[in-house]
Formats: structure tokens, C-alpha cells, sequence
């Protein structure tokens, strides 16, 4: 049904276009951010009765089925999901967006005119298959349905350079000529591709990765815009091919890393392999009395909160344990790591959760100069992201990334399930130092643990 | 609309992308990632139209499919989002001024 004339189409697709410009722009603040999401979503319905009302369309009663059963897989997951989880859930949108524009180019080849728009349609073909096979595997490693590690095997830099070469190949085919026997080969070319690409990355950097999928896939669906003439397609693939690119480098900075040494440092030979051998080097433990002793005297406690912290669900605890050293009068913050947790900013939404203020979160780099005056550095389930060797080991995986330097601290605390090393499977040499103590226990237990000793006081 | 004009659109696109999500504070950066991903769901209009020119099944059925998973991007996308960012309430304080004892009983 046309009801709608190309010059109003256009028009409220600008509309729609500004809306995703102000739902980014709204996050430039907590303040505003909600705000920003729901300009975001009302800007998508827009543009999605926009198409309803501008182009002729047959099957119109198959296509509203697809949306509702859509909707209704997705709306009830997004609604229940853990904030640990999330990650994962991210990993999985991003996936299925990349499929489907991966879908959308190959149904449009035989609409194709000429090179140019096959050379789009190869694009979006690639990158969405590679988005979609690359997002599926980093969902399978966060929900831990494979190893974490790094999976390296002989000849996969040999088999990488292969695929890349037949993925240049179909794609030049499928440009030149156009055979649909091309696009389905480029598919599972791609498919292969995203598989290769993320299996060398070890856990530790896979949120990384998640974000440059999300990248890859904001450009497929630019490039898918450039097949189909649609202007907004163009700039909402652009905008999200933009941030997720800047999110990646931040983020790769926060890691002390560079995109190509985590995507490609495993081919270099054990670069992000750990241990996963738990310690037997003799540490000082003790009771959460004595621990309560140490924090309800204190001046001044930081807490760092890591995912540990989060898989306990002891987020709530910890709020509680601020409140009642706060009652003391104890100076409390919490220095959040940029990548504490699994995902950049990860743990400011765990905390948000547990309504922690954000004012009270401080980030790692105004929070370093404060911990030569902290008095207990109380660390939560955290490991890599206070390891001192990233600065002192040359040869560790994290070398190089910046970390909360709670050993300035006069003493530092360590909630720990056991001597197992953290995600990024690395022994932490803080463990043993001679002013620092640990509290073995899940963390939500210890921390029940501390909050009633300290109120005891 | 003709080659030149689509790509003045989308150079123009980066810049505003790069200058909009260069200035999101690094405390949103998990709501952002959700958020931009779900801006890409926004594929569901290229789906809405390859499966409206669909003429024969096994087409539609392909692009049923793309629809279905683009929904999912989209809804799923904003709902969380919007979850995530509903846990941002600030306190009736400034910024950067550390909360005072005896918060907790208030809430």
C-alpha cells in the first residue's frame, strides 16, 4: 500500500535517522540516557510503519507473524536476563542483526543492477556472516558453553589465509558476475571466517571482540543500505560502525592492548594462554572477624569490586557494607576498573542494579592517586584487574594493561572463592604479599560474613 | 538517490557517530554498546522490504526469517537497554560529592 509519497518517506525517515542520533547523544549522561533510549525506540517503530505505509509490499500478513514472533522470543529474554549475563545477550543481538542483513543482501542479488550494488551485497554478505558465526561463538565462550581459552591448533594461520583468500575470490566472482552459486559460497566463506576469528581469543578479550562485532555489523547494514537505496539504513549502520569502533580502541586501551595484537596475538604463540592451576603458595587467611576489625577502624576503605562480586550476586551486600562503614564514618568508594566486569562499563550497571549511587564510583584513573592514602583496599572478586603483573611481568597476557594499584594501600583484603587464578587465568602475585589478607568464601557469603561483624563492632 | 549523494550522507554519518559516542561518559559504555546494537536492528526495514517483493516461497520463507531475527535485535536491543539505564537513578546530590552517612536508611 503507497500512502506515503519518496519525498515524506524520506522525510520521516530523517526523522527517524535524528531520533538514533539523540538516543546516542542521550547517553552522554545517566541523567539523560533513559530519555534518549525511548527517542531511540519511538525513531524505530517510526520508521518501521514508514516502510509499512511507502512501499508496495505482498505478504503483509506473513511479515507482521514474523515481527510478532520476533518480538516475543526476544522481549521476554531481554526482560529477565541477569546483568551478569549481559554480555552474552549482547553477543547474541549482535549476531542474529548480522544474519539477517547477511539474509537481506543475499535475497536482494537478483534485484542487483550492476557491479557497484553487488559489490555492497558481497559486503554485507561477508561481514554479516562473519558477525553472525563470530557473535555465536562469543555467546558459547561467555555462557561458558566452551573453554574460555584461547583454541589454537597447527595450521591456523595457514587455514586463515586460505578462507581469506576464497572469501576474495567468491566475492570477486559474485561482483564480476553475479552467480547466486558465489553469494552462498561468500555466506559460508564469512560463516568460517567469524569461527577463525574469534576462536584464538582468549576469554579475557572477548568483550573486545563482541565490540568490533558490533562495528562489523553496524557496516553491514550500512552496506545493505547502499543495496536497497534506503538512506536510514545508511546512517544508523554508520553511526553504530562508528561507536563500535571507538568503544573497541577505548577499550583495547583500558587493556593496554592493540585490536590486532588481541585478535592475532594468539598466533604468535601462547600470548593469551593462562594457567588454570590453583596456587598451593602459602597465603596469610583469616576470619571475617578479624577482617571486620581491620575495616571498622579504618579512615578510609576502597572498594573494588570485581566479576566475581557479580557472579555471587552479592551487589546488594556490598551496598549494605558501604551504608554501615559509611555509619562509622568511615570514608567509602568503589574504584571500578574500565573493564571490570566482562563487558567496558560493565560493573557500573551491576552496581546500578544494587542502587549504589554513581556518584560514589570512581574510575580507575582519579581513583590510583587515592590509594596511597586508603587505609584497607577491600578487593571483591577481582583478580586481573588489581595483578601487579601487568606492570612487573614482560611475558604475562595482560602485560601492559592498566590496573587499580590497590597495593599502595596500607592493607589490601581479598574476598576469593579459592586460589584459582581469575579469568584471564594468571597467578597474582599480590596474593602474596605480606599486607594482604584473604577471606575465602563465595563472595556474597563473605560479604554477609563482614557486614554482621562489622555492625557487631 | 544517486551514488555521490549516498556517500556524502554516510561520510557525513561518521563524523556525527565519532563526535556523538566520542562524548558518552565511560559509566554508560555497557548501556551504549546495547543501545548501538540495537540501532543496528533497524535492518528489520530491509527485511520488511525483501519480504514484501518476495515471489516465491522459498524467498519469503528466507526473509521471514531475516525479519524474525532482526525483530529480535531491535526489540530486544531498546527493552534491555531501556532495563539497564532504568538502574541509573542519581541521588538527589552533586556529582562527585561523596554520599554522607545515614543514606542507606533513606531508601
Amino acid at each position: 500500500m503507497i500512502l506515503l509519497d519518496p519525498t515524506w518517506t524520506a522525510v520521516l525517515y530523517l526523522v527517524s535517522a535524528v531520533c538514533f542520533i539523540l538516543a546516542l547523544k542521550g547517553l552522554s549522561s545517566p541523567k539523560t540516557a533513559r530519555r534518549g533510549t525511548l527517542i531511540g525506540s519511538a525513531g524505530a517503530f517510526l520508521a518501521v510503519v514508514t516502510v509499512f505505509l511507502s512501499s508496495k509490499l505482498d505478504n503483509i500478513p506473513w511479515i507482521l507473524a514474523a515481527i510478532a514472533v520476533g518480538s516475543a522470543i526476544a522481549a521476554p529474554v531481554a526482560r529477565r536476563v541477569q546483568m551478569t549475563q549481559m554480555p552474552q545477550l549482547v553477543a547474541m543481538f549482535n549476531g542474529v542483526g548480522g544474519g539477517a542483513a547477511a539474509l537481506v543482501a543475499l535475497l536482494e542479488l537478483p534485484h542487483a543492477g550492476d557491479a557497484w550494488v553487488r559489490l555492497a551485497i558481497a559486503f554485507t554478505l561477508f561481514i554479516g556472516a562473519v558477525s553472525f558465526a563470530g557473535s555465536m561463538l562469543t555467546f558459547a565462550k561467555l555462557q561458558e558453553l566452551m573453554t574460555t581459552r584461547p583454541v589454537v591448533f597447527p595450521g591456523l594461520a595457514v587455514l586463515t589465509v586460505v578462507v581469506a583468500a576464497a572469501a576474495l575470490a567468491a566475492g570477486a566472482v559474485l561482483v564480476v558476475a553475479g552467480p547466486a552459486w558465489a553469494a552462498i559460497a561468500l555466506a559460508v566463506i564469512g560463516l568460517a571466517s567469524g569461527i577463525l576469528l574469534v576462536l584464538p581469543v582468549g576469554g579475557a578479550d572477548v568483550p573486545i571482540v563482541i565490540s568490533l562485532l558490533n562495528a562489523f555489523t553496524g557496516l553491514a547494514v550500512a552496506a545493505s543500505g547502499l543495496v536497497l537505496g534506503n538512506v536510514l539504513l545508511v546512517v544508523a549502520g554508520t553511526l553504530v560502525g562508528a561507536s563500535g569502533t571507538i568503544l573497541t580502541r577505548a577499550m583495547a586501551a583500558a587493556m593496554g592492548r592493540s585490536v590486532q595484537g588481541i585478535l592475532f596475538g594468539a598466533f604468535r604463540g601462547g600470548s593469551t594462554a593462562g594457567s588454570t592451576v590453583a596456587s598451593d603458595r602459602p597465603v596469610r587467611s583469616s576470619t571475617a572477624a578479624d577482617i571486620a576489625v581491620l575495616l571498622g577502624y579504618a579512615q578510609k576503605v576502597v572498594l573494588v569490586p570485581g566479576y566475581g562480586l557479580a557472579v555471587a550476586q552479592g551487589q546488594h551486600t556490598i551496598a549494605e557494607l558501604q551504608g554501615a562503614l559509611e555509619e562509622r564514618g568511615i570514608e567509602v568508594s568503589y574504584a571500578i576498573h574500565p573493564v571490570a566486569g566482562r563487558m567496558p562499563g560493565h560493573m557500573n550497571v551491576l552496581l546500578a542494579e544494587a542502587d549504589v549511587p554513581y556518584e560514589s564510583l570512581v574510575e580507575m584513573d582519579r581513583a590510583n592517586p587515592g590509594f596511597r592514602t586508603t587505609d584497607v583496599a577491600l578487593v571483591v572478586g577481582a583478580n586481573d584487574v588489581v595483578n601487579p603483573a601487568a606492570k612487573t611481568t614482560p611475558g604475562s597476557p595482560i602485560h601492559g594493561m592498566p590496573i587499580l594499584e590497590v597495593g599502595d594501600a596500607k592493607q589490601v583484603v581479598f574476598l576469593k572463592r579459592s586460589m584459582r587464578p581469575g579469568f584471564a587465568g594468571i597467578e597474582n602475585e599480590l596474593l602474596f604479599d605480606p599486607k594482604t589478607t584473604l577471606l575465602f568464601g563465595d563472595a556474597k557469603a563473605s560479604l554477609t560474613e563482614l557486614l554482621a561483624a562489622v555492625k557487631a563492632l | 538517490m544517486d551514488g555521490v549523494a549516498l556517500l556524502t550522507i554516510t561520510v557525513l554519518a561518521v563524523f556525527v557517530g565519532f563526535e556523538v559516542v566520542s562524548k558518552v561518559t565511560s559509566t554508560l559504555h555497557t548501556p551504549l554498546m546495547s543501545g548501538a546494537n540495537a540501532i543496528h536492528g533497524i535492518i528489520l526495514i530491509g527485511a520488511i522490504i525483501v519480504a514484501g517483493q518476495a515471489e516465491d516461497t522459498a524467498t519469503l520463507v528466507v526473509a521471514l526469517i531475516a525479519v524474525v531475527l532482526a525483530t529480535a535485535n531491535l526489540v530486544g536491543g531498546f527493552v534491555v537497554t531501556d532495563r539497564m539505564l532504568e538502574m541509573f537513578r542519581g541521588r538527589r546530590k552533586a556529582p562527585a560529592d561523596p554520599p554522607a552517612a545515614g543514606e542507606e536508611g533513606e531508601r
